[in-house]
């Protein structure tokens, strides 16, 4: 299973972001998103993810692979944890949720509306939601806001594990999580502005 | 597929989903009417069908708002889309989920309130009928009118302005089965034309709310 991307340009409210990324990502590898803030860390991930397409060149291997986690976790305040993480397990086809509640220490709470559940505990029921979809390539958008250091922890040993099981995973965070995976800097691919050319000129 | 309607529905029915908003509007709507328009039992018994139409109609759209933008807000439109589910299959359920727990009660509730109205007695099976063929179209017409204002700021004003030209097909031939009934005439035509819009608008409309919503989620 394998995530290739091939002179990738990418686009938030048309104006272009990132261009010229390229690379790939192998099962069993992490790949760490670095790069300042507005850079275009969250548009490359909601492109691979396929909610936005791409301004020009190719993602292979990514149709049908990708559980994607976005800054909000999709949780509804009137379900508990239980329901609202098997609501996810059957929309992606799959049943038992115990594993994730065990890997995110969330038993305790399984009979809590979502509603009244803390910032962390909140994530920590989003992040679990990736162990349910059982999909290959995990795309995880700063999964460790509003974490604490041990759920960091929880949060790191899942990865490693999902790793382990032939997984891949491709993270922006600003912190360090200690996987041993390739550290992917997009400062470099910023978009440059386009010359103005001679149509623009012969309005200036 | 069964998961997301069911998702839908408990929440519906869940404190402060909004369960009985349309409802209780539409209750409001018609024991209001005989107030104004004063106590002439012939007089209401005349424009009974459309106002029962109109009530049920505008409890519909009162509730289209919520219909995608919670999701939305939530995040969880977006983990839908990338989700195995098809974005038809996704919108074709949030239109059904709508329809059961907004229309299916207006169409119950109708001939009760038909009683208020002094609705001919022909006219009671009619108009649950009439109802029960129209109310489907508004719930999927309904949710294009969400996809289309999803993720807009208080998206409710321009969903209305959008929906309302679509719902008035609807309307006219609905309102029209019910008031032939009640007045005794043959209603095949309207009842005919009704159900070709409906089954129109569910095999249409969900490619194109899907297509909005894919533009909108960008």
């Amino acid at each position: 299973m394998t995530l290739t991307v091939t002179d990738l340009a990418i686009t938030r409210g048309c104006i272009p972001v990132l261009e010229g990324l390229n690379f790939s990502l192998q099962s069993g590898q992490a790949l760490i998103l670095r790069g300042p803030n507005g850079i275009g860390k969250t548009t490359l991930l909601r492109t691979l993810a396929g909610l936005q397409p791409a301004l020009s060149g190719t993602i292979d291997g990514a149709e049908d692979q990708i559980a994607y986690a976005s800054h909000s976790d999709g949780l509804k305040p009137t379900l508990t944890v239980v329901e609202n993480l098997t609501f996810w397990a059957s929309v992606f086809g799959t049943d038992d949720v115990q594993p994730a509640l065990d890997a995110f220490a969330l038993n305790e709470l399984s009979d809590r509306h979502a509603g009244n559940l803390s910032a962390g505990q909140k994530r920590r029921l989003g992040l679990a939601r990736m162990l349910v979809t059982g999909r290959p390539i995990w795309m995880l958008d700063e999964p460790t806001v509003s974490l604490d250091k041990s759920a960091v922890q929880m949060f790191a040993d899942t990865v490693r594990a999902h790793l382990g099981q032939g997984g891949s995973a491709l993270i922006a965070t600003h912190i360090d999580l200690g996987l041993d995976g390739a550290v992917l800097d997009v400062g470099p691919n910023k978009a440059k502005p386009k010359p103005i050319d001679d149509f623009d000129g012969g309005f200036l | 597929m069964i998961a997301l309607l069911l998702r839908d529905l408990k929440l519906a029915f869940r404190a402060g989903g909004g369960f009985g908003l349309g409802l209780a509007f539409f209750l409001i709507v018609t024991v209001l009417v005989p107030f104004s328009v004063g106590p002439q039992s012939s007089l209401l018994s005349t424009i009974a069908p459309g106002v029962l139409w109109l009530g049920a109609l505008l409890a519909c759209l009162l509730s289209l708002d919520r219909l995608l933008a919670l999701d939305w807000e939530d995040g969880s439109l977006d983990l839908l889309a990338t989700a195995p589910l098809p974005l038809e299959a996704v919108v074709s359920i949030k239109a059904l989920a709508h329809w059961i727990t907004t229309g299916l009660p207006l169409v119950l509730a109708a001939p009760f309130l038909g009683v208020l109205l002094n609705l001919p007695v022909p006219g009671f099976f009619w108009l649950v009928i009439s109802l029960l063929v129209g109310t489907p179209a508004m719930s999927v017409i309904g949710t294009f009118g969400a996809a289309l204002t999803v993720g807009l700021k208080r998206g409710g004003l321009l969903l209305s302005l959008l929906v309302l030209p679509l719902y008035v097909p609807t309307l006219i031939f609905g309102a029209e089965v019910a008031r032939r009934g009640a007045t005794g005439m043959e209603t095949q035509t309207p009842l005919l034309m009704l159900a070709g819009i409906t089954a129109a608008t569910i095999a249409l409309l969900p490619f194109a709310s899907a297509a909005v919503l894919r533009i909108n989620l960008r």
